[in-house]
């Protein structure tokens, strides 16, 4: 009887810790939200949201908080960023599931998981490294634009590169969950490889496709360490994309130094991390979402 | 009639294009770092094991050892932590413990906590810091951490737990196991892919430097206690990347070197595990 | 649908597989062997034989399907209407657009009932507008599907049962207007109902087009077929006009497949 009863308490004690720590996932969630919706409070009771978010003067030593040029380059940064990264890693995507041998597309699939797991700070670096001087010295004279090679242009670079793996593994995925017979049925109606993608498997991938897309979105929203190094950190509506600029993610970066001191300083970036928590926890549920609601139209 | 194969045969060229597109930024990032980073640590190969001398962001006297042991003092209690909650909530997911509705909440609650910039987790426990009026210190950055690898290392364990077939519990439970019993037999099962997600998720970590640049205090002297500054590679890299002085610049390309030579590390001994332990389970290949 | 009839003449045909690792190394699987054949225009030859023995691979020969497949091996000669589909100058694509292929389980296009029989037409013939809604709607009359999603005509074809689907796979063929039509077991994922249904509409269309169905159910080999191949592990073991095959079979293999016996062969 005894050991009967320890193993009831052990299994008691176990499945009461688990569900407090499963909780405990939930809390974040609501801690997070919470405690930096606190925190901003101050700034937001302070100033009015339009005047935050619309305002382009950033100036915390005269207590001017406009987030307004930091916005339009985080617009820019990400818009550019993903016009690049999309179609590459859809085509890309279709390479490897569809025309990529066994052995190629292991390969391939292989290199896009570590490029996947390179440290953002060693981007950066590179950037710095490579591109920085190559937009700086020969991109920029070459179209007659005068820029040191750390801008907007630079940083959606970079993040391109980033992003390019999470959108390539999840569509790859999305692709090849297809069944071998929808292709079969396609090409059976003698449509050529091609078309098939086309017509029948971008459509039949396309929850998936387009959750990846929203995925890489909010990677490239929240990205902080890669574009900070390269942007130039100057909060000024960027003039072209070869001016320097500033991202919400940089921005709170680069006066991580100030941070300490100024409570009201303090409050606004916390009130930006706030706003990327949120966008980017937006993107998140909208991926889930059309993934799981567009499958369920199609019932693949 | 012939458009139809012009088009391929256009895709096609646009597709190899992308593709090599894709190789070719793997190949310079490897290459640049390998260069720059290598040649810093073939000069001078104890800088990873030599403490910062004074003044070290001015004149890189000495090497970045403080860095390589913030590192680590930082990542491996995090990966800990979350390992061993990860565990136990992946477990708990399953359907012997809870119902779906509360399980398929509690899952999309990963998978946004899974996407959440690093730099959210920074800002967040440095909020608390300046509510507990704290200042930056190690035991800070490991909970930023430990939050940051906690949704990775979950969603693993929970892929890996998923993924043992449902006869080897049910076998479990008509000889009358407990749930804590038969969850330990799961455990063992789902082992390599669990372990798989511990690496990837301390890959993550290590690499990290927006969640422990607010939290961790950042400091150029060695580390102390759990209540000290201290400071990460990553970190230490984004300072001096930029730096006006060559041998700190130096600093940053060898810490580069070292980083990407630990997470791929990491990401081939994970691959390799997940491959090596299934032999030893009935049913992998 | 041509006025000539279109038959199929196989000549040494002869498919392997490559080796896979847990079968011991490069050993190659010999799917089908010396394979020749005449099979008639404008009848229903019925394939039969026990499962696995190469049937659906020989259908896939056919329409050059099979090569899609990784490390297959394909020696021989296949003339479909006086043609070599295999050193043809016409592109593969083309060659599907005349031999049509409908598979054992239905697989609707992710699109509409619509966007599914005009598949074929909007690729091969870039038929649009009232042109395209004209065989839309012939090709569903034909296959009695019409009256049953004339309303919906819009809606996911996913969302028809499989009978209403595998019916929609067929009229879907026909919309490419073949002059071969294939059938892998069709009527295998299907109620009573739906297979009859699709049975007469086999029957009809020997009329116009060459089918060729594959199937393991003899009952129905006999009812439709006006020629048989009998197809074991592998090898033509007899081939023949189907009411002889029935009634008065030569070889001894077939005599005991009829009868149902196989165990021990």
């Amino acid at each position: 009887m005894k050991r009967f009863q320890l193993r009831l308490l052990k299994e008691g004690i176990s499945s009461k810790a688990m569900f407090l720590l499963t909780i405990l996932i939930f809390s974040s969630f609501v801690a997070i939200f919470v405690t930096l919706s606190l925190k901003s409070s101050l700034v937001v009771s302070e100033y009015s949201l339009k005047e935050l978010l619309f305002s382009s003067n950033w100036d915390p030593e005269r207590y001017s908080f406009g987030f307004f040029p930091a916005i339009v380059g985080t617009g820019y940064v990400t818009l550019i960023s993903m016009l690049f990264a999309v179609p590459i890693a859809i085509l890309s995507a279709i390479y490897i599931s569809e025309y990529a041998s066994a052995q190629k597309s292991v390969f391939l699939s292989s290199f896009i998981d570590i490029l996947a797991g390179i440290p953002s700070v060693v981007f950066g670096l590179c950037a710095l490294l490579v591109i920085v001087p190559f937009v700086g010295v020969y991109l920029g004279p070459a179209l007659g634009i005068e820029t040191t090679g750390m801008c907007v242009f630079t940083a959606s670079i970079v993040l391109a590169v980033m992003v390019l793996p999470i959108i390539i593994s999840l569509s790859v995925e999305a692709l090849k969950s297809l069944p071998i017979e929808l292709r079969d049925a396609s090409l059976s109606l003698g449509a050529t490889k091609w078309e098939t993608i086309k017509g029948v498997l971008l459509k039949g991938a396309s929850p998936g496709i387009f959750s990846a897309i929203l995925l890489g979105l909010g990677r490239a929203f929240g990205e902080t360490m890669a574009v900070a190094m390269v942007i130039g950190g100057k909060n000024q509506i960027p003039r072209s994309i070869f001016s320097a600029g500033q991202t919400l993610p940089s921005l709170i970066v680069s006066s991580f130094g100030e941070m300490m001191s100024i409570p009201i300083e303090q409050s606004a970036l916390i009130f930006i991390a706030l706003l990327l928590f949120l966008i980017v926890t937006f993107f998140n549920l909208i991926a889930r979402y059309i993934n799981t609601r567009l499958k369920k139209r199609w019932h693949l | 009639m012939k458009l139809r194969y012009l088009e391929e045969r256009m895709f096609k060229i646009l597709i190899g294009i992308s593709v090599s597109l894709v190789t070719v930024p793997l190949l310079i990032i490897i290459g640049t770092v390998l260069l720059k980073g290598g040649k810093v640590l073939v000069d001078n190969p104890g800088v990873l094991i030599t403490p910062p001398g004074s003044r070290y962001l001015i004149t890189g006297e000495g090497g970045f050892l403080h860095a390589v042991l913030g590192s680590l003092y930082l990542v491996i209690p995090a990966t800990l932590i979350a390992s061993l909650m990860g565990f136990g909530i992946a477990l708990f997911l399953q359907s012997d413990y809870t119902s779906q509705r509360i399980s398929g909440s509690i899952r999309t609650c990963l998978d946004v906590l899974w996407g959440t910039p690093s730099i959210v987790y920074g800002v967040f426990v440095l909020t608390i810091l300046i509510f507990i009026n704290q200042r930056g210190c190690l035991l800070a950055g490991i909970s930023a951490l430990t939050l940051l690898e906690l949704p990775i290392i979950t969603r693993y364990a929970d892929e890996a737990i998923r993924a043992v077939p449902k006869e080897l519990k049910d076998a479990c439970y008509s000889i009358g196991t407990t749930r804590y019993e038969a969850s330990k037999v799961v455990g063992r099962y789902a082992l390599p892919g669990i372990i798989a997600g511990v690496l990837i998720g301390m890959g993550r970590g290590i690499g990290d430097a927006a969640s422990v640049i607010f939290t961790s205090g950042v400091s150029s002297v060695m580390p102390g206690g759990l209540f000290d500054s201290v400071t990460a590679m990553p970190i230490l890299i984004f300072q001096q990347a930029s730096s006006c002085y060559p041998t700190v610049r130096g600093h940053a390309y060898a810490a580069a070197f070292t980083l990407i030579l630990i997470v791929g590390i990491l990401n081939f001994l994970s691959r390799f595990l997940v491959r090596k332990l299934s032999k030893y389970v009935p049913g992998g290949k | 649908m041509s006025e000539a009839e279109v038959g199929i003449k196989i000549i040494n045909l002869n498919i392997t597989y490559g080796g896979h690792k847990e079968l011991g190394g490069n050993k190659r699987i010999i799917a089908l062997k010396n394979i020749n054949l005449d099979i008639p225009g404008n009848k229903l030859t019925a394939i039969i034989g026990p499962s696995g023995c190469g049937k659906s691979t020989l259908l896939k020969t056919l329409n050059r399907l099979l090569e899609t497949r990784d490390n297959v091996g394909i020696e021989g000669k296949v003339y479909i209407g006086g043609e070599d589909i295999y050193h043809a100058e016409r592109r593969v694509p083309e060659l599907r657009e005349k031999v049509g292929l409908v598979d054992q389980k239905p697989y609707p296009l992710p699109a509409s009932i619509y966007g599914n029989v005009a598949y074929g037409p909007r690729i091969h013939r870039n038929l649009k507008g009232e042109e395209l809604d004209d065989i839309v709607e012939s090709c569903l009359k034909r296959v009695h599907l019409w009256k049953e999603v004339k309303d919906r005509l819009n809606q996911p074809a996913a969302g028809l049962s499989i009978g209403q689907q595998q019916r929609l796979c067929l009229a879907r063929a026909l919309a490419v207007e073949p002059e071969v039509i294939l059938c892998d077991e069709v009527t295998s994922a299907l109620d009573p109902v739906s297979s009859e249904k699709v049975e007469d509409l086999l029957m009809s269309l020997k009329k116009n087009y060459t089918v060729v169905m594959v199937s393991h159910v003899l009952r129905q080999a006999k009812r439709l077929a006006d020629y048989v191949v009998f197809l074991y592990l592998g090898e033509v073991i007899e081939t023949g006009d189907a009411e002889k095959f029935f009634s008065e079979p030569s070889h001894e293999l077939s005599r005991k497949y009829i009868k149902g016996v196989m165990a021990g062969v």
